[in-house]
C-alpha cells in the first residue's frame, strides 16, 4: 500500500528515461529527422510547383483542307486562346501522325466543304479529335475547345452585324477558389498525405526494431511498464511529427500562398488529433509485425497509397463506387483531408469539422485500445 | 560461378519468402490494392450532387431544369427556396453545384432575350469543379440549340463534332489502371531490394559475404535476381488482372510490354540496391526507399500530367524510371505503340539501371563500418 506514491514517482523517472532514450536514438540516426523535416519540405515543393491539373498551352493541330477567310476566322479563335499552342498542318494525315506520336494532344479539322456548308445550310461540322489516353486531360481540353468555339460564334455573329443572343447564358461562380487554381486544393490535401506518411513511418519501425534486435527482452526485465514503453515511444515522435506539420503549414501559407481562411488554432488541434491517429496506426503495425521488413511493407501499403488515392486528396470520393466509398471511411487521411481543405479554403465550418474530427478521435481511441491490448511484456 | 550465383539467389529468396507474413505482404496487398484503387482512382464524375434554386417556376425554367435532372451526371439532392439556404449546402459539402434561376428566367427567354443561369460551385476541389462546370455547359449548349430550333432563334452556324482516340468513352480508368501496374510493381521491387543489403549489414552477415569467394559482380547478380523474379511474377499478375478483370484493352504487343517491364525492373532494382548499400540499418533502407518512392510516383505522370509541370520540374522527371514505364504501359495498352515508337522510353531505363547497379556494386566494397 505505501509503495504506491513511490511507484508513481518511479513511473515519472522511468518514462523520462524512456523518452530520453528515444530522443537520443532519433538524434543519432538522422534518418528519422530526415523523414520528419526534410521529406515534408521536399514533397511540398515537388507538389506545390510540380503537380498541377491545370492544362495550359495544350499543343493543338489546326487543319483546314481548303483555307479561306471563313476557316482562318474560326482557327484564329484557337490561335488566340491562352490554353492552346497551335500548330498548322496542311493535311489531316500528317496531323493524325502528329497525334499518334504525341506531338499534339488534339486536332481541329475543317473539311473541304466547311465554308460552303457554313454559308448555305449553316450546319458546318468542325471535326475535333483528342487523344483520350489521359481522359481527364482530354475532357478539360474538350472544354477549352468548346470555349474557343463559343468565342468564335460571338465574333462571327458580330461580323454579320448581329448580336449573338444565346437563349441561356451560364454565369459560373466558383466559391473558395475563384480562379480554379488546382494548387490551392492540392497543397492542403498534401499536408494530410505527408503527415500520414511521416506519423506512421516514424513509429511503425520503432517497436519492430526493438523486437528484432532483442532489446525488447532487455526492456522487459526492467521495472518499466508496457504503458510507459508505449508513451515513451509516442511522445518524442509526436513532437517530431508536429514540428513537421507546422513546417508544412507555414510553407503552404507563405510559400504557396494558399489562403488560410479558418482559424490556425483549430488547424493545430485537428493536426494534433490526426497525428495521434497516424502514430497509433504506426505503433499498431509495429507491434503486430515485430519484424522491420513486414512492418515497412505494411506501413507503405496502408499509408502512402491509400492516403494518396482513397483520401479525396486528388480523386473525388463522391465518384467512387459505393463499396470503395465505404472503404475510404477506414482511411484516416480522408477525414483530415476534408478538415484541412475546409479550414484552408472555406473557413471554420463546424458541420464539416465536427463529424470529421469525431471520426478521427474515434479512430485514435480504437488504435490505442488495440495497441494496448496487443502489447504485453511477454515473450512469444 | 553460376552455382555460386544460384546459391546466393536461393538464399536471398528464402530470406524474403521464408516468413509467412513476409510472403503474404508481397502477394496479397498488391492485388487487393489493384482492385480497390482500380475502382477508386477515377476522375470521372457521376452523380454530382446538385441543388436547384428555381425562383422563376415558369414552364421554360422547368424544361431547362429537367435537362439536368435527366442527365446521368447530376443528381438533384435539394431544392432550396431562399437565398440563405444556398451557402450551407455548399459549405457543408452536401451539394457540389447549385443551379440558380432568377425570377425573370422564363420571361427573358419568351421575349427572346438572353436569360441567365447562375451556377455556383464548390471550388475546394478545383478539378471536380471544372469538370462539373463543363458538363453543365454542355447541357446548356444542347438546351440552347433545341430552344433556338423551336423558337426560330439563330442556331450556331457550325457545330463541334468531337471524337476521342484510343479511349472513345474517355474513361479515366483506362488511363489510371495501366499506371497502377507500374506503381505497384515499383513498390514491391523496391521493398524487396532496398532491405536486402541493409538487413545483412544490420545482422553483420554482409561482411561474411564479402570474404567468401563470391565476387562483387556475383553478389550484385545474386541480390538482383530475386527482385527481378518477384517483380516479373507480380507485374504479370497485375497485368492479367488489369486485362481480364478491368477489361483494359491490350492493343500493342506483349513483347513490347515485357521489354518495358524488364528494363523498368532493372532500373528499380538498381535504385533499390543502391539505397540498400548506402544504408546501415533496415530502417534507413526503408526510409530511403520511401524518400525515392514518393517523388518517383508524383513525378511519373501517374495522376497529374508531366506537361503541366514547370520546366525545372519537368527536367527532374527525366531521372525517374517510372516516368518512362508509364509511357510504355499506356502506349502499349491503349495506343498499340510499336517498339520503334517506344525506343526513347527503353534506353533511359537501361541507362538508369546500369548506372545505379554499378554504383551499388561499388558501394558494396567501399562503404564499410
Amino acid at each position: 500500500m505505501n509503495r504506491r506514491p513511490e511507484a508513481r514517482g518511479g513511473a515519472r523517472t522511468r518514462l523520462r528515461g524512456m523518452v530520453r532514450k528515444e530522443f537520443l536514438q532519433i538524434l543519432r540516426d538522422p534518418s528519422s529527422i530526415a523523414i520528419a523535416f526534410v521529406m515534408p519540405v521536399v514533397l511540398l515543393f515537388l507538389f506545390g510547383y510540380g503537380v498541377s491539373l491545370d492544362a495550359k498551352d495544350v499543343p493543338l493541330a489546326l487543319v483546314a483542307d481548303h483555307p479561306d477567310t471563313n476557316t482562318s476566322g474560326l482557327l484564329r479563335a484557337f490561335e488566340h486562346s491562352d490554353y492552346f499552342t497551335p500548330y498548322h498542318y496542311a493535311d489531316i494525315q500528317t496531323a493524325m501522325q502528329a497525334l499518334r506520336t504525341q506531338q499534339v494532344d488534339g486536332i481541329v479539322w475543317l473539311r473541304e466543304d466547311f465554308s460552303r456548308r457554313l454559308l448555305s445550310s449553316a450546319d458546318a461540322p468542325i471535326g475535333v479529335i483528342v487523344n483520350g489516353v489521359n481522359a481527364n486531360q482530354a475532357r478539360i481540353t474538350e472544354g477549352y475547345i468548346q470555349g474557343a468555339w463559343q468565342s468564335w460564334l460571338e465574333h462571327y455573329a458580330a461580323a454579320q452585324g448581329r448580336e449573338l443572343e444565346a437563349p441561356v447564358m451560364v454565369e459560373p461562380r466558383v466559391w473558395f477558389n475563384a480562379a480554379l487554381y488546382s494548387r490551392h486544393f492540392l497543397v492542403p490535401g498534401l499536408i494530410a498525405v505527408i503527415m500520414t506518411l511521416i506519423g506512421a513511418l516514424l513509429t511503425s519501425l520503432v517497436i519492430a526494431r526493438e523486437w528484432e534486435r532483442g532489446t525488447m527482452e532487455a526492456l522487459m526485465v526492467t521495472p518499466i511498464r508496457i504503458r510507459e514503453i508505449l508513451l515513451g515511444k509516442l511522445i518524442p515522435y509526436f513532437i517530431l511529427g508536429m514540428g513537421g506539420m507546422l513546417l508544412t503549414v507555414v510553407l503552404a501559407r507563405w510559400q504557396f500562398e494558399v489562403p488560410l481562411r479558418g482559424s490556425f488554432l483549430l488547424l493545430l488541434l485537428a493536426s494534433a488529433l490526426f497525428m495521434l491517429v497516424a502514430l497509433g496506426m504506426g505503433l499498431l503495425i509495429s507491434i503486430v509485425s515485430k519484424n522491420q521488413f513486414v512492418a515497412g511493407q505494411i506501413a507503405i501499403i496502408v499509408t502512402f497509397l491509400p492516403a494518396f488515392i482513397l483520401s479525396g486528396f486528388i480523386f473525388d470520393i463522391g465518384s467512387m463506387p459505393a463499396p470503395v466509398q465505404f472503404i475510404t471511411h477506414l482511411v484516416p487521411a480522408r477525414y483530415f483531408v476534408s478538415i484541412v481543405q475546409t479550414l484552408f479554403l472555406a473557413g471554420d465550418i463546424w458541420p464539416v469539422l465536427l463529424p470529421n474530427a469525431g471520426a478521427l478521435a474515434l479512430m485514435a481511441a480504437v488504435f490505442f485500445a488495440l495497441v494496448r491490448r496487443r502489447a504485453s511484456k511477454r515473450l512469444d | 560461378m553460376f552455382a555460386r550465383i544460384i546459391a546466393l539467389t536461393i538464399k536471398e529468396l528464402l530470406a524474403v519468402l521464408r516468413d509467412k507474413r513476409s510472403r503474404f505482404v508481397l502477394i496479397g496487398p498488391p492485388i487487393i490494392q489493384l482492385m480497390i484503387f482500380g475502382y477508386a482512382a477515377t476522375f470521372d464524375l457521376n452523380d454530382i450532387p446538385l441543388a436547384v434554386y428555381n425562383e422563376d417556376g415558369g414552364a421554360a425554367s422547368r424544361e431547362f431544369i429537367s435537362r439536368f435532372e435527366g442527365s446521368p451526371h447530376f443528381h438533384v439532392i435539394a431544392t432550396p427556396d431562399h437565398d440563405a439556404e444556398i451557402a450551407p449546402l455548399i459549405d457543408e459539402r452536401r451539394a457540389l453545384m447549385v443551379l440558380h434561376l432568377g425570377t425573370h428566367f422564363s420571361a427573358d427567354l419568351a421575349r427572346g432575350d438572353s436569360a441567365s443561369a447562375q451556377i455556383i460551385l464548390d471550388g475546394r476541389n478545383s478539378n471536380t469543379a471544372m469538370l462539373a462546370l463543363n458538363y453543365a455547359r454542355t447541357i446548356v449548349i444542347d438546351f440552347n440549340e433545341a430552344w433556338a430550333a423551336r423558337h426560330g432563334g439563330m442556331a450556331a452556324p457550325a457545330h463541334l463534332v468531337m471524337r476521342a482516340w484510343f479511349n472513345p468513352t474517355l474513361s479515366s480508368r483506362w488511363f489510371i489502371i495501366p499506371g497502377i501496374v507500374g506503381l505497384l510493381t515499383l513498390v514491391v521491387t523496391l521493398v524487396v531490394t532496398a532491405l536486402s543489403v541493409a538487413r545483412e549489414r544490420e545482422a553483420g552477415t554482409f561482411d561474411q559475404l564479402l570474404v567468401t569467394p563470391l565476387r562483387p559482380v556475383e553478389i550484385l547478380i545474386g541480390k538482383s535476381l530475386p527482385g527481378l523474379l518477384i517483380g516479373l511474377i507480380e507485374g504479370s499478375l497485375i497485368i492479367l488482372v488489369a486485362m481480364y478483370w478491368f477489361d483494359i484493352p491490350l492493343r500493342g504487343s506483349v513483347g513490347a510490354l515485357y521489354a518495358g517491364l524488364g528494363l523498368f525492373l532493372l532500373s528499380a532494382i538498381g535504385v533499390g540496391l543502391m539505397i540498400s548499400s548506402l544504408s546501415i540499418t533496415q530502417q534507413q533502407g526503408l526510409l530511403g526507399a520511401f524518400l525515392f518512392l514518393v517523388p518517383a510516383v508524383i513525378l511519373s505522370g501517374f495522376a497529374t500530367p508531366i506537361e503541366n509541370m514547370p520546366r525545372a520540374v519537368q527536367l527532374l522527371t527525366y531521372l525517374d524510371p517510372l516516368r518512362y514505364f508509364m509511357i510504355v504501359l499506356r502506349g502499349v495498352f491503349l495506343e498499340g505503340s510499336s517498339y520503334a515508337l517506344l525506343l526513347h522510353q527503353y534506353w533511359p531505363m537501361a541507362v538508369i539501371g546500369l548506372i545505379s547497379l554499378t554504383l551499388a556494386g561499388w558501394l558494396f566494397r567501399h562503404r564499410m563500418y
